[in-house]
């Protein structure tokens, strides 16, 4: 029978909107307004799963995103189940089910809880330790530790919400909406900044807002009164932007920020369709104030980890947010003055407090004194020892602590209750401030790390720098912000304050215990299970570095990052390594402050939006045609065209030759196109080929090869000179934007007294290389105006023509070592002069073929890939290609690198012709080719670059690197395979037509 | 990510532009007379600096401007941008 823990009413409760959700199979209600957390413990639930390495049961222990324990798996449905979600920030909603995690058969009954059993064998480092042995073993034992490893379960299909991506540009940014972040938001709007305030939670005021207290007053108003009358002011303001339900989650330098802006997970299912889930805020902005305030830390003694034990503030939040009680019968333990705030605010709701235990001996605040008028038993200077109770504590073990602390003295007195709250303090949230690279300082007198150095326009206000009670807080803020956002005045000038919290704290690391330290489990994180034993072993093994104690007992690694523990481990180890905490520093705070799921950091770049492609103004037909595709750079490619279920190796065969045969037709749309113009056209290029250009007829091609400074191969393309001072210049497809910028570079930088204009003119022309011994009678149909005889147009010109009208350039230039024609075209054009060819080459069966026959024909002429057959350490003469390589031309880019010490050996590889012993055995592209394969090592030579199996010359042949190959030719290596040699015989590399006469047939 | 102030466009992303390695490296004028040695140092030779770097960079998704900037690459600091030829900043 569960019992119901709803106190007096809450405003922050809509008690007359109830909702019922699942949690591990049953139905329970809460209301609107509720956490899942505060739901359960409505319904006296605190077991909500199990530990990570451990299992033992774990409870609600915060009411925040620093929840260690309480983290659950969402069901929405197959593919939008949730693992790892914080069952303290998901707000109920009609429909929720939830579910515990890394438990099984259930998380009452959790077969793995074994583990805590073996705990005494399951040290620090147990796995890097126990699995090192026999190596060869590890893939055996990665099998079952990697079953082990990990605590929900990720969805298995596709997420099909939406998110996006927002821009926000912005004056001031403030993150944080309690009373800092809503005074400094309503004085930056105020003074005409475009402010945006942003809140991880749903409702703004922070912890103040329901504080219900006489304690806390300002201006003679209970500060939540106070504060309520803030926000419905500034949500009048037109410049300010509020975002809610709206966590950031990194700040990068020069102010840039991420946050998660989340939609829809707090409305019924059934209201979330077609909306978009979450949104990642991109968020430039030119100052920013950080208001995140502080967590409390947990105290650490042994067996501080059963379900019923939170923090005092979560207590407090439960009640006086929620109307939940915790428990019944409540015990607090603290070491300062929280605990007795949380007492106050409990007794005024009508929950019962049987005692506070408070490890200072001397004690005096006015919150005290109240306490005690509650009559509460407070034990001063006393510290728990230990807690029972498996799956809920129902009892604390107490002794009295030594004058300094280190130890316990007396007899042992136990307490009966079923929820413990804990308070170590406060530690603020400087997690975003040095994600933003901000240096923090130690402040030895409350054991704080704050805010030190800023490295952007920034500041931290409120307790996340450091000032924890109310008066510090309002009387510091008017002139920090006046200072910050240069104003003469602020609202806030001379606010009364009363402030009844008293700031001392007596700070204990690792509390004492009568039981040895090993005997001990004092849970420093929860999640991952490290105890500070684990990290004064790892200290006893010889780690030093904080990084290195975090990455072997996995402090702080789990999916809270350490929020509540990660200071505990600092002090432990500055304590058992006498070293200071200024000194020691801090792990590093990374991004996301809370987890972020996939969709949000992808956005709306999922499936085909994923990355751009590129289309050819052909495509279209190539589709119609069924062509395969192949991915170039950003480009679709057709690859082949298979005919009636061909293979692809038939149909690549069938395309080869077809286009020796009579005609084949190729988009070579993507092929870059610059067009280059000016009076110093002509000697630019001249500096950046390999050849000379100055010579170069109006009207004629040329093909050039571009070099890297370095003098390895970059580029080549062919160039056509259009005009006295007008070339275009075609360059590789996936080449074409890198040799734009390198040749702006040059001209900007290195030559600036060139007069020379670039132009990217790839989109702006459709190109079509028709090609084979037909294509003239092709072409002429196409474009009957033109002359086509070679006296008129030969091999390696040009001519401006029309086809219907519509201005055309042609080049008679040929990849294949075939007769062929380039048509370039007005993009929108392409398509249509396309049919056209094809309508004209129909009797003389022209082939469309794709970017694999184009590699073929272009490997039986030897012509090179750049890419392909070269890497970046291939010069010319490696490609035996000396004769583009001017002698006469006193400079060119990369031109002095050819004679350098490395580039003139004879023994680099070198690219060279290969052919199997076997015609009908083809190489594997990338395959090594060795010479003697019984030496030892066996000596690489290089390796195979291209390899096709050439139906025009009925063989295979391949072209590939080898070291001193010039020198080789006839000779034989061997191309070892995984089942077997092959042979193959060094060759020219140009296979078919040496004497090029098809150019001209 | 940066914000870079373009010395043609004004402040834009870190995102629009591309760095371009150590500025003032000036390409030599007869490379041919060159030793193995002289040009290995002008071809290869690169300072990285912890501190104040003077860097080329190119505005690639803006006005494909080439500049220069001073950047401490401790901290990510602009200190400043200058356009090509003109004379770094002395202080």
């Amino acid at each position: 029978m569960t019992k119901n823990l709803r106190v007096k009413t809450s405003k922050f409760i809509d008690e007359t909107y109830k909702i019922s959700f699942k949690f591990n199979g049953k139905t329970y209600y809460g209301f609107k307004g509720d956490t899942l957390a505060s739901a359960l413990l409505a319904n006296d639930i605190h077991l909500v799963g199990r530990s990570f390495k451990y299992h033992r049961p774990r409870g609600i222990m915060s009411a925040g995103s620093e929840e260690p324990n309480a983290i659950v798996q969402l069901h929405n449905n197959s593919s939008r189940t949730e693992p790892n979600v914080r069952a303290t920030e998901i707000e109920i909603y009609e429909g929720l089910e939830a579910t515990s995690q890394n438990c099984w058969p259930s998380v009452n009954f959790d077969i793995g809880g074994i583990n805590n059993f073996l705990s005494p064998i399951l040290p620090a480092g147990f796995y890097y330790k126990t699995f090192m042995w026999p190596a060869s073993f590890w893939e055996k034992y990665e099998y079952f530790i990697r079953k082990s490893a990990g605590l929900g379960k990720s969805p298995t299909e596709a997420d099909p919400d939406v998110y996006e991506h927002k821009y926000i540009h912005c004056d001031v940014l403030i993150i944080g909406a309690g009373i800092s972040g809503i005074m400094a938001a309503k004085t930056s709007a105020k003074n005409g900044f475009k402010t945006l305030l942003v809140d991880e939670k749903h409702y703004l005021g922070g912890s103040t807002i329901y504080q219900n207290s006489d304690h806390y007053k300002i201006n003679n108003q209970v500060s939540s009164s106070w504060l309520e009358k803030e926000i419905n002011e500034i949500k009048k303001i037109e410049n300010l932007e509020i975002k809610t339900r709206t966590s950031v989650a990194a700040f990068h330098g020069y102010n840039f920020l991420l946050a998660r802006e989340n939609l829809t997970d707090h409305l019924p299912v059934d209201q979330r369709n077609n909306k978009t889930r979450q949104r990642l805020l991109k968020i430039r902005a030119k100052k920013v104030i950080t208001a995140t305030g502080s967590l409390e830390r947990p105290l650490i003694f042994n067996n501080n980890d059963r379900p019923g034990i939170l923090l005092c503030s979560a207590i407090n939040k439960y009640a006086n947010l929620f109307g939940v009680a915790c428990g019944e019968k409540n015990i607090l333990f603290t070491n300062n003055d929280t605990a007795y705030e949380t007492a106050i605010n409990l007794f005024n709701k009508g929950i019962n407090v049987e005692a506070i235990i408070d490890n200072r001996e001397e004690i005096d605040s006015k919150l005290i004194k109240d306490a005690e008028k509650y009559n509460i038993k407070i034990y001063k200077g006393y510290t728990v020892v230990n807690t029972s109770g498996y799956k809920r504590i129902n009892k604390v073990s107490i002794m009295q602590l030594s004058k300094d602390g280190q130890k316990v003295v007396g007899s042992k007195t136990s307490i009966a209750c079923d929820c413990l709250g804990i308070s170590g303090g406060w530690t603020p949230a400087v997690h975003l401030f040095t994600q933003s690279g901000g240096k923090l300082k130690f402040r030895d007198e409350d054991q704080v790390f704050i805010p030190d150095i800023y490295p952007s326009d920034q500041i931290s206000i409120g307790s996340c720098n450091g000032d924890f009670t109310l008066d510090e807080i309002l009387v510091d803020l008017p002139k920090t912000l006046k200072k910050f956002l240069n104003l003469k005045i602020t609202d806030y000038e001379n606010l009364e304050v009363k402030s009844s919290f008293n700031k001392s704290k007596r700070n204990i690391w690792l509390l004492p215990s009568d039981k040895a330290i090993g005997k001990t489990k004092s849970f420093v994180d929860y999640q991952n299970d490290a105890t500070a034993k684990d990290i004064k072993l790892a200290l006893r093994e010889g780690f030093r570095s904080i990084e290195h104690v975090k990455r072997y007992t996995t402090t702080g690694m789990g999916t809270d990052q350490g929020k509540l523990g990660n200071m505990h481990a600092l002090g432990i180890i500055s304590e058992t390594s006498n070293s200071k905490m200024g000194e020691l520093g801090t792990t590093t705070f990374r991004p996301p402050y809370t987890p972020l799921t996939f969709g949000t950091i992808v956005g709306r770049n999922v499936g085909e939006y994923f990355d751009v492609f590129r289309k050819t103004p052909i495509h279209d037909w190539h589709v119609q045609n069924k062509a395969k595709f192949e991915n170039v750079g950003q480009w679709k490619r057709a690859w082949y065209y298979p005919k009636d279920n061909e293979s692809m190796h038939d149909a690549v065969q069938r395309e080869s030759k077809a286009a020796r045969d009579s005609a084949g037709i190729l988009d070579a749309s993507t092929l870059g196109k610059i067009d280059i113009q000016g009076t110093d056209a002509s000697e630019f290029l001249n500096r950046v080929y390999t050849n000379a250009w100055s010579k170069l007829a109006i009207g004629k091609c040329r093909y050039g090869l571009m070099l890297n400074e370095d003098g390895m191969v970059y580029d080549d393309g062919v160039t056509t000179r259009l005009d006295e001072n007008h070339y275009i210049m075609t360059t590789t497809t996936g080449g074409a934007a890198t040799v734009l910028g390198k040749l702006e570079d040059y001209l900007q930088t290195e030559w600036p007294e060139l007069d020379v204009y670039l132009t990217s003119v790839t989109d702006h022309y459709a190109t079509i290389s028709v090609c084979g011994p037909n294509s003239k009678k092709i072409v002429s149909r196409v474009i009957p105006d033109l002359d086509l005889s070679d006296e008129n147009f030969p091999h390696m010109s040009f001519k401006n023509t029309k086809i219907d009208k519509i201005k055309c350039r042609v080049m008679r230039i040929s990849f294949t070592g075939e007769h062929s024609y380039e048509i370039n075209i007005q993009a929108n054009y392409g398509k249509s002069v396309w049919e056209k060819c094809m309508e004209a080459g129909k009797e003389f069966n022209i082939t469309p073929y794709g970017t694999e026959t184009m590699h073929l024909l272009r490997a039986e002429k030897g012509f090179i890939i750049v890419g392909q057959d070269t890497d970046a350490t291939v010069t010319p003469i490696d490609l035996q290609m000396d004769w583009i390589v001017s002698k006469k031309k006193y400079d060119f880019i990369g031109k002095r690198s050819l004679y350098r010490s490395d580039t003139i050996r004879d023994d680099r590889k070198q690219l060279v012709g290969l052919l199997t012993e076997n015609p009908d055995e083809v190489l594997e592209e990338g395959a090594q080719i060795v010479a003697d394969i019984n030496k030892s090592p066996v000596e690489m030579l290089g390796h195979v670059t291209s390899s096709y199996y050439s139906p025009n010359l009925n063989k295979s042949i391949a072209l590939g690197v080898v070291k001193g190959g010039k020198k080789m030719m006839g000779q034989r290596l061997i191309v070892p395979m995984e089942n077997k040699k092959i042979n193959v015989i060094v060759a020219d590399p140009v296979f078919l037509d040496k004497e090029n006469k098809r150019l001209n047939a | 990510m940066f914000v870079i102030n373009c010395p043609y466009c004004g402040e834009r992303e870190q995102s629009e532009f591309k760095a371009g390695g150590e500025a003032h490296i000036v390409r030599p004028k007869q490379p041919t007379e060159l030793s193995d040695d002289q040009w290995a140092e002008y071809l290869f030779m690169r300072k990285n600096i912890k501190g104040v770097q003077f860097e080329r960079w190119v505005h690639t998704h803006g006005c494909r401007k080439w500049f220069n900037m001073v950047r401490d690459t401790s901290n990510d600091e602009i200190k400043a941008v200058y356009k090509m030829g003109e004379k770094p900043p002395t202080k």
